[in-house]
């Protein structure tokens, strides 16, 4: 793959002075890779946790018991009212402080990594607004189609489960998508706290040479394709999911 | 069997279903003031009555859709009026078919009768296929087992949601105003599935406002207003001697 690419971009550098490093040299493709990867992860893994957190929050939202109503509006209006960067250093400077060690053999190593902080404050945040959406496409669907599950003797989890919420993603999708993209673009500031993702290695590169115009356009081109894969996926979902007859 | 203690007495000389003072409120307004009567196995009960004299309110009663601050309803011997009753267990007896059909609009008519046995009661799901595709057939919907319900007539998706309870195996059918939402030409249909329903001895009880199929069907029509049970008799006897003028006033408007 670098082979390919190399002879046009050194050319591209000794004649015009754009200097796509990564593109290049061998140690700067090694870093660029790895970083593709490592955003990736970040990205899938916090979009798969803040679908689950949606999910288990608008059921417990949904909660006979008033204390469990309380502590999800507790944590939506925590998480939606405060910067998530400012959450990401929360977690991983103050509770990063008090999860335990383990043994790597020697070194300490603290049980839950850098990355690890990333995907959990990344959940929690979009989670919280996902909560929200699926909330609202829950309040969509009439009370007497829930009925009609009752009265075929599904349990509240249950209608939940297989009538409700195929129901409701249906009505919230376009919303999700949003709320999606923003996380999607929101794992850049796993930066921060030293995730090595795609913004904390490009930083990287152009602090080593000098070359942030090209650097910034690498990033802007990366996400504005991550992006257009997403929203391709989620239309491609919606549309899979459309009903005859229906909405 | 395994029956349960609580309907470990119940023989079938005995009601299936055995309502008793009944009393239902909503916040102040009292919407039930004392109903009761009893449905044998096999009977086709009718009850009609004008518009919020609480006849949906009661049916919803017996599959404690609603709660009952008074009085006694039991299926099978089970008290529903109880704080540790088996929702489960009682709605396995009891099939109930709405107004609006409620069918769920994601899963085609055949999913939609396979569903509740599937989830609910566990069922082997070649089994349970098997029986769908025949009670789609029993309710003259053959060839409509992959259309969704958007895309079926309200007298259609209103014998799906028939089939759809029928799947259950329920002993008691509740039937709130099944026809009301549907063109004149799409009523009879439904109707004839009623029909033969009860002719096969299901026991039925039907809020309803198609007098010729309660005249021709039931076995005891109930005339309910304002909470209470205003006459009742048999077909025969309600309509030619109905006395209470409410009674005379409904079935001159509806009749
Ligand atoms: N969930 C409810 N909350 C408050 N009032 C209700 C509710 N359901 C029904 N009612 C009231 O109870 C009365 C009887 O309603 P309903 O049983 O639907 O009558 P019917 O089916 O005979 O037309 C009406 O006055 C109605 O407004
Ligand atoms: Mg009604």
């Amino acid at each position: 793959m670098l082979d390919l690419l190399t002879p046009f971009f050194r050319r591209l550098y000794d004649e015009t002075g754009w200097n796509f490093v990564i593109f290049y040299e061998q140690y700067e493709w090694d870093r660029f890779v790895a970083a593709i990867w490592v955003s990736l992860e970040l990205i899938v893994a916090s979009l798969f946790f803040s679908l689950v957190v949606g999910i288990v929050g608008a059921w417990l939202q949904g909660s006979p018991i008033r204390a469990v109503r309380l502590f999800m509006s507790g944590y939506i209006q925590f998480f939606r009212n405060t910067p998530p960067y400012v959450q990401l250093l929360f977690f991983f400077f103050v509770l990063g402080n008090f999860t335990p060690k383990v043994d790597m053999g020697g070194y300490y190593e603290p049980m839950i990594t850098s990355f690890g902080w990333a995907v959990i404050s990344l959940s929690f945040f979009a989670g919280a607004f996902n909560v929200e959406i699926f909330r609202a496409g829950i309040e969509a669907v009439p009370e007497s189609t829930r009925e009609a599950a009752e009265s075929l003797g599904y349990s509240r989890l249950m209608a939940y489960v297989y009538v409700i919420l195929p129901l409701a993603f249906r009505v919230c999708l376009p919303s999700l998508n949003n709320n999606l993209v923003n996380l999607l673009k929101t794992t850049t500031q796993a930066y921060a706290i030293a995730v090595p993702e795609m913004l904390y290695t490009l930083n990287q590169v152009w602090s080593d040479n000098v070359n942030v115009p090209e650097m910034m356009i690498i990033l802007f081109v990366y996400y504005v394709g991550l992006v257009a894969v997403l929203v391709w996926g989620m239309h491609r979902w919606e549309r899979k999911m459309k009903i005859p007859g229906y909405g | 069997m395994n029956e349960t203690p609580k309907n470990g007495l119940w023989t079938p000389d005995q009601p299936m279903v055995s309502i008793k003072d009944v009393h239902k409120s909503f916040g102040p307004l009292e919407v039930l003031k004392g109903i009761s009567f009893d449905v044998m196995k096999g009977e086709v009960i009718c009850i009609i009555g004008p518009s919020g004299s609480g006849k949906s309110t009661l049916i919803r009663c017996i599959n404690a859709l609603n709660d009952i601050q008074k009085g006694s309803i039991k299926v099978e011997g089970i008290e529903v009026n109880d704080p540790d009753l088996d929702k489960l267990e009682l709605r396995k007896k009891v099939g109930m078919v709405f107004q609006q059909y409620n069918l769920f609009p994601h899963k085609t008519a055949l999913e939609n009768v396979m569903m509740a046995p599937i989830h609910v009661l566990k069922q082997d799901k070649a089994d349970v296929e098997q029986r769908a595709y025949r009670l789609i057939k029993k309710v003259r919907l053959e060839g409509k087992e992959t259309s969704y319900p958007g895309e079926l007539s309200g007298g259609q998706q209103q014998r799906v949601a028939i089939a759809r309870s029928l799947a259950m195996n329920p002993d008691v059918m509740l039937f709130d105003e099944v026809t009301a939402a549907l063109d004149p030409e799409t009523v009879k249909e439904v109707l004839v599935t009623i029909q033969e329903l009860a002719e096969d001895g299901m026991t039925c009880i039907l809020v309803t406002h198609e007098m010729g199929f309660a005249r021709e069907l039931a076995n005891h029509i109930y005339f309910t207003d304002r909470g209470v049970i205003v006459e009742h008799g048999p077909p025969a006897s309600f309509f030619a001697e109905a006395k209470d003028p409410r009674t005379q006033e409904f079935l001159s408007q509806i009749l």
